[in-house]
């Protein structure tokens, strides 16, 4: 695996940032870049320049004649790649294949990345007249799990606070700084009820992985590999307004048992997670969804630590979405990077390592508002 | 650390979309007299809003225009604050989702209100909206 720095990478172009992780990906492997039959990219690719991002990127990391996609599902890209890439691999028509995950957002105005997102719903029922955006979408839900399940604005910001507290002590995140409970709800308002300190930054990052067949990692004798166990995914309507309720995200409840089924494990075997924290709500959403606690109490397991290096599980302790950063179509593939790490127990500094007992981890990466949904396990 | 140098892009793009509404010209048309409809499959009775051509649920596309009383729920809301570039001209609005008592829901602007006093189950009506350049579209008001 390969995972850039995150932030503002105005001092690289798309191809150039690519490269850094590409490169140390195929180092990590074995392989040579020519000796990759297969590469699946993703990327929504609409703040930077090139309508074709998988071509540039293939050709200035010397990937040119593997074959070659750009897989869309909204932030969830990474993970489609990810499918995209196993599938060829479990197949058995490539042994082995890479996924890159890129975007740089950081080339055009705020306001305009806002409304590429905004308008990542249903355009003509939800943009065209009425403006929303993606905090909106997330505040929508915030809302009515606040008025459902007595979440406070206070339970929202301790998922802020944690995840600051990891992306500090993560030299590959966008944001390394702690924050605490009242500068979170001191931040200026984005969409009621979330704040500036709610919302995941605007982020350039690239991801990348090998993937190889059982037979191929023993030809190239790849010391403890990390094994894709089950990928489970589903999807939810495009109109917000076609759903039955606020407080979750069905798609996730339906992509995680699908990968839990797959797998043959149940959410107390999983040793550590990332989830999808685009916003806070979306962690405390995540661990109901997922089955790490009844409905309604996913505000009592950020109160309780439940969720900290040494607590029940672990979750987004690499800062996360909120803290890492989100380069949309990267954020599944840096999310797998880092749990590879994680289940190889080399993370460092080691108050981010998560103890291991089952040698399980679970990435949840959501696309749209639950629009789409990727539920990884990994084993080692 | 120096500031990265960036070469401005000269070609600039402004981009209009042409949606297509002739199969749904009754609710855009109904939205001019006042008129809120939905469609509703003959074949499975799926009440749909917004309104479709076709039915997804039972693939039919025998379907009937109805129109909606507009009166509904709040089930949940948001105020935008920090605005998209093509709204950077409006100020703050509240959006909502409320069901509406013939079963579906509606996703709009809800006007008439300060942010403060909108509830979660809150009563609203639906209603249709004329915006001053001959566009149309409808919006939630306190009943």
């Amino acid at each position: 695996m390969g995972h850039s720095r995150f932030g503002d990478r105005s001092d690289v172009n798309l191809s150039e940032l690519t490269f850094e992780a590409v490169q140390p990906s195929l180092e990590d492997s074995g392989l040579t870049a020519k000796e990759i039959p297969y590469v699946a990219v993703g990327s929504m690719g609409v703040w930077s320049e090139e309508p074709l991002p998988a071509v540039v990127i293939a050709e200035y990391c010397g990937l040119t004649g593997a074959g070659l996609v750009r897989c869309e599902a909204a932030c969830a890209s990474g993970s489609a790649a990810a499918f995209n890439a196993y599938s060829a691999v479990a197949s058995g028509q490539m042994d082995a294949a890479m996924v890159v995950g890129v975007e740089k957002m950081r080339q055009i105005d705020t306001p305009t990345a806002l409304e590429m997102i905004g308008r990542a719903g249903y355009y003509l029922w939800e943009f065209e007249n009425f403006g929303m955006t993606f905090p909106a979408y997330y505040a929508v839900h915030a809302v009515q799990h606040m008025a459902k399940y007595d979440t406070t604005e206070e339970d929202l910001a301790l998922v802020a606070v944690k995840n600051h507290r990891y992306g500090a002590m993560n030299p590959l995140a966008h944001l390394q700084h702690e924050i605490t409970v009242e500068k979170v709800l001191n931040s200026s308002v984005i969409a009621w009820p979330l704040k500036l300190y709610d919302c995941c930054p605007i982020t350039d990052g690239t991801a990348a992985l090998v993937l190889a067949s059982e037979e191929k990692v023993n030809e190239l004798g790849v010391e403890a590999p990390v094994w894709i166990e089950a990928m489970g995914f589903s999807s939810d309507t495009a109109n917000l307004s076609k759903r039955e309720n606020y407080v979750g995200l069905e798609a996730s409840v339906q992509a995680s048992r699908m990968a839990y089924k797959m797998a043959g494990i149940s959410p107390k075997d999983v040793d550590v997670a990332t989830v999808h924290d685009c916003f806070t709500i979306a962690e405390i959403m995540a661990y109901e969804d997922l089955g790490f606690c009844e409905k309604g109490e996913g505000a009592s397991m950020i109160r309780e630590g439940e969720t900290e290096v040494g607590g029940r599980i672990p979750v987004n302790v690499d800062g996360g979405l909120k803290a890492k950063g989100h380069p949309i179509g990267t954020t599944g593939v840096s999310m797998l990077a880092e749990l590879t790490k994680q289940l190889r127990e080399e993370i460092k500094p080691r108050g981010r390592q998560a103890p291991m007992k089952n040698y399980t981890a679970l990435a949840h990466n959501t696309g749209g508002t639950g629009h789409y949904c990727y539920v990884t396990i990994l084993r080692r | 650390m120096d500031k990265p140098l960036t070469l401005k892009s000269a070609r600039t793009l402004h981009i209009t979309y042409n949606l297509p509404i002739s199969r749904t010209s009754k609710f855009w048309e109904g939205l001019k007299e006042g008129k809120i409809y939905a469609t509703k499959c003959q074949k499975c009775g799926k009440l749909h809003f917004p309104p479709v051509a076709d039915c997804g649920d039972c693939g039919s596309s025998n379907v009937k225009w109805m129109e909606l009383e507009g009166e509904g729920e709040i089930e949940t809301f948001t105020q935008v604050v920090v605005k998209p570039a093509s709204f950077s001209k409006e100020s703050d609005y509240i959006v909502a989702i409320a069901r509406l008592k013939e079963g579906v829901r509606a996703l709009a602007w809800l006007i008439g209100v300060e942010r403060e006093d909108v509830k979660v189950g809150m009563k609203v009506r639906l209603v249709a909206r004329v915006i001053s350049d001959g566009r149309v579209s409808y919006e939630f008001i306190p009943i």
